[in-house]
């Protein structure tokens, strides 16, 4: 029986084919999905924040992109993944509501996706796909087995990345 | 030095954000009443501190589909406000207030504006008793609406909490007339001193 495991905001969860990791209602948050081919392992972090380094209050290490993404790869390694296999899809960051004074706050969405970015190349990691920015929600699913990334989303087709 | 910590339950300062949920709940209810010119009730509102993993389901679950009205605050603090309602309540009060059932499906833009104006009512008398009490100038923005995934819309919020803490101060509200509404307060950090120190803590 395959499972599915459930990752929270500010969380991250790793996993082995068939089992599969999922994060409903993304936001401006990111979800990012990185996994190992080979081994058809993989894991899901989903981040808030674009950089630990610039806020004081920076303990969990879960809710940034550099921190949080470092933390994925640790774990997929510890499991004996191979850091030259992984490879990376990325969705979310939206902004929700849009302002005419397009102050940091507001796109945070954005700059989460670009911090995402910026660390998996950092790491060497190739993005396959993404599905980012706009102005809506997303669900989304990773299956390790074979990288497919479902992304659901209201009054939109289902779509795989 | 900040003085508020959110992730202490016991901390005084929590009780004093409490308690001006309350008051502003209160306010905002009242609001409402005027608004549909009927008897509008509320029970106590339930203030609770979510850790951010939580967050999604109280609400029904991260996926269910909410109206969320966001506006900014400036003035003597700056930060944001956020009320949300599930969808049916929503729809629920703009029948309420415009006299006519609410269409099938998505809300079309008369009803999302008058969402987007019951909502900024509501919100500014819930500001409006803060400002009273604290004797601080707070002046929301033009408010912004979205209709979406529970999950998506408090990553808003969520994420400004994210600022300084692990977890998300939620007020939750429930009208009568079938209404379920929440508010999300995110005063800045140095707004949390001001509104501290201008009742005299």
């Amino acid at each position: 029986m395959s499972e599915i495991i459930k990752v929270g905001m500010a969380d991250l969860k790793i996993c082995k084919a068939p089992d599969a990791v999922t994060t409903l209602g993304l936001g401006s948050c990111v979800g990012v999905a990185v996994r190992d081919p080979v081994l058809k392992i993989g894991g899901l972090a989903h981040v808030m924040l674009p950089d630990s380094t610039r806020i004081k209050n920076n303990t969990n290490i879960y809710k940034f992109a550099d921190t949080g993404i470092d933390e994925l790869v640790r774990l997929l390694l510890k499991e004996g993944a191979s850091k030259q296999r992984l490879v990376a899809k990325i969705a979310g960051g939206a902004q929700m509501f849009s302002f005419q004074n397009k102050s940091d706050m507001v796109r945070v969405g954005e700059q989460n996706v670009i911090a995402s970015k910026k660390k998996l190349e950092e790491l060497g990691i190739p993005i396959l796909a993404e599905d980012t920015g706009s102005n809506y929600g997303r669900t989304v699913i990773f299956y390790p087995e074979n990288g497919d990334f479902y992304i659901r989303a209201v009054g939109k087709d289902e779509k795989v990345i | 030095m900040a003085r508020i910590n959110l992730n202490e339950d016991d901390s005084v300062y929590f009780d004093v954000l409490k308690e001006l949920g309350n008051i502003g709940c209160g306010n905002a209810t009242t609001a409402l009443a005027h608004m549909l010119n009927r008897k509008v009730d509320m029970s106590v509102p339930h203030v609770r501190l979510l850790d951010f993993k939580e967050v999604g389901s109280i609400l029904g679950g991260e996926e269910q589909i909410m109206a969320g009205v966001y506006l900014m605050v400036e003035g003597d603090i700056t930060g944001s406000i956020m009320f949300l309602l599930e969808k049916d309540s929503a729809k629920n009060l703009i029948s309420l207030l415009m006299g006519m059932p609410a269409s099938e499906g998505e809300l079309n833009e008369i009803e999302q504006s008058a969402l987007k104006e019951i909502g900024n009512i509501i919100t500014a008398s819930y500001l409006n008793s803060l400002s009273t009490l604290t004797n601080l100038s707070i002046y929301p923005s033009v408010p912004a609406l979205s209709i979406d995934m529970a999950g998506a819309i408090l990553s808003v919020p969520a994420i400004e909490f994210g600022l300084i803490g692990d977890r998300i101060l939620l007020i939750e509200n429930q009208f009568s007339e079938g209404l379920n509404g929440y508010f999300i307060l995110v005063p800045d950090l140095e707004s949390y001193d001001k509104i501290f120190a201008s009742i005299g803590m």
